[in-house]
């Protein structure tokens, strides 16, 4: 009798919490992201696929891109084990090929195809060369870059390391990982490094 | 020594305010080109166009859309677009303003709604629509007022806050979410400035600029278009003409842009 009145009890408790979460005006994160599947379709080469999110989109997108230390730590520490170096241990391309990957933004969208050769929109976000007025301010300033700062083993590691993957030295950095996500080939990044550290490269000048 | 690296300092600071001199006059000039844009908008003759097929009887039903209730009672399009989105008991769903007029020209009007939703946007050197010419003409009907984004019933506040979500999630190829562009402070994409919508005001100049005429397209676009346009260059996959995520997304930015007041249709690039 007395489980009978439990068993009622917690009966109405659901019934209740069911209409709650019905009204609740925060959803759950399973509810959020059931509409955000429904909303978006295939077009060309950009498939819903793309909404699932790794470790490491759904920590930085949690935390709005400032997470705890510990949290950080692993995160670098994840990313910077993913970097590939260059094969054949050489690590500047041509400077002016570098330039134009540096210009260019297509890749990836929608409008683009599986065949569309990808640039690095490097503009977009940063200064380079004082030629190019045309630059955006999301990321830092990248003139003179190699002039400052010289082509030891460490530059060059620590350079190739950010390009291939941002991550390895900051947990949730804004810039795309160009070698990580198959955005660049090697030898595309071997040319955006010539362009920051070929002490040829108008970057340097 | 010394005096060699002071020099250079001083040699270093005439450069780089030179430089910054220089990008300061091609800010200023791409102001004057802006503020050159705003005589005479071509917006003006969609807005006739789209009042016209407002009040014309059209559809299976041989209905105008004077009918259509925006949110401030059946037939009332002042100040409607400047308070959407927002709850609509028929629909049982938040709506923006196009997902609105869709669900008119389909109940009211009777025209099925795969073929309203088929080809929201024009192509190149193509007719506007007529979503975007009527969209011109409502919210046209809303300029000079106050940007007023309910968030009373519990769906709108839901709305908000999966919007507030998909604002900030990050993925695909790129990693990037609205967030990445449009959560700083004074950020560029090469010279184009970026509203911050973690910021008030920024929030509501962006918010209240569009719909827009876009030179560089020589077409109106909607704000339905300008959340598809960003998603294309997010990479992710197409997000769905009125669906209840772009509804949802519409939301949260409306409502930070309470206060405001709307511009639209203004004249960009």
């Amino acid at each position: 009798m007395k489980n009978r009145f439990l068993l009622a009890g917690l009966t109405s408790v659901a019934v209740i919490a069911g209409c709650e979460t019905m009204m609740a005006p925060v959803p759950t994160e399973q509810e959020t992201l059931a509409v955000i599947r429904a909303g978006f379709q295939d077009r060309g080469i950009a498939k819903v696929d793309r909404l699932n999110q790794s470790d490491l989109q759904a920590t930085c997108s949690k935390y709005h891109n400032n997470p705890p230390n510990g949290v950080r730590q692993q995160l670098e520490k994840a990313a910077l084990a993913t970097v590939r170096y260059p094969t054949d241990g050489r690590w500047l391309g041509d400077f002016k090929t570098g330039e134009r990957i540096a210009q260019t933004g297509v890749g990836m969208q929608w409008s683009d195809t599986a065949a569309t050769v990808n640039g690095g929109n490097c503009y977009a976000c940063h200064q380079i060369s004082k030629e190019e007025i045309a630059y955006g301010n999301i990321g830092p300033s990248l003139y003179n870059y190699g002039k400052v700062r010289g082509t030891s083993e460490q530059t060059l590691t620590y350079t190739w390391s950010k390009i291939w993957n941002t991550h390895s030295y900051n947990a949730c950095s804004q810039m795309p990982r160009f070698g990580d996500a198959g955005i660049l080939t090697e030898q595309q990044i071997k040319d955006v490094m010539a362009l920051l550290l070929d002490p040829n490269s108008p970057v340097n000048k | 020594m010394i005096r060699l690296r002071a020099a250079g300092a001083l040699l270093a600071l005439a450069c780089g305010s030179a430089f910054a001199q220089s990008q300061s006059n091609t800010m200023d000039e791409i102001a004057r080109y802006r503020q050159m844009l705003q005589d005479g908008n071509p917006a003006e003759l969609l807005v006739v166009r789209g009042e016209e097929l407002w009040k014309t009887k059209r559809g299976p039903n041989n209905v105008s859309l004077e009918q259509c209730d925006l949110g401030l009672g059946a037939g009332v399009v002042k100040g409607a677009y400047a308070r959407l989105p927002r709850y609509f008991a028929d629909a049982d769903q938040v709506l923006d303003f196009e997902g609105r007029l869709v669900y008119c020209m389909v109940s009211l009007q009777g025209f099925k709604r795969e073929d309203v939703v088929k080809n929201p946007y024009s192509g190149t050197a193509q007719r506007q629509t007529d979503i975007e010419s009527i969209t011109t003409y409502v919210v046209e009907q809303s300029r000079g007022m106050k940007i007023d984004v309910p968030q009373d019933h519990p769906k709108e506040k839901a709305a908000f806050e999966r919007g507030k979500y998909l604002f900030y999630m990050r993925g695909g190829p790129y990693d990037f979410a609205c967030s990445t562009c449009h959560g700083l402070d004074n950020q560029r994409i090469r010279l184009q400035d970026l509203p911050n919508f973690e910021k008030t005001e920024a929030a509501q100049r962006a918010f209240a600029q569009w719909p827009a005429y876009r030179v560089s397209q020589g077409a109106l676009r909607t704000m339905q278009w300008r959340i598809n346009d960003c998603f294309r260059q997010q990479r992710f996959p197409e997000p769905i003409f009125i669906s209840q995520a772009t509804i949802d997304l519409i939301t949260y930015l409306g409502a930070r842009a309470s206060g405001g007041t709307m511009e639209s249709p203004s004249i960009k690039r």
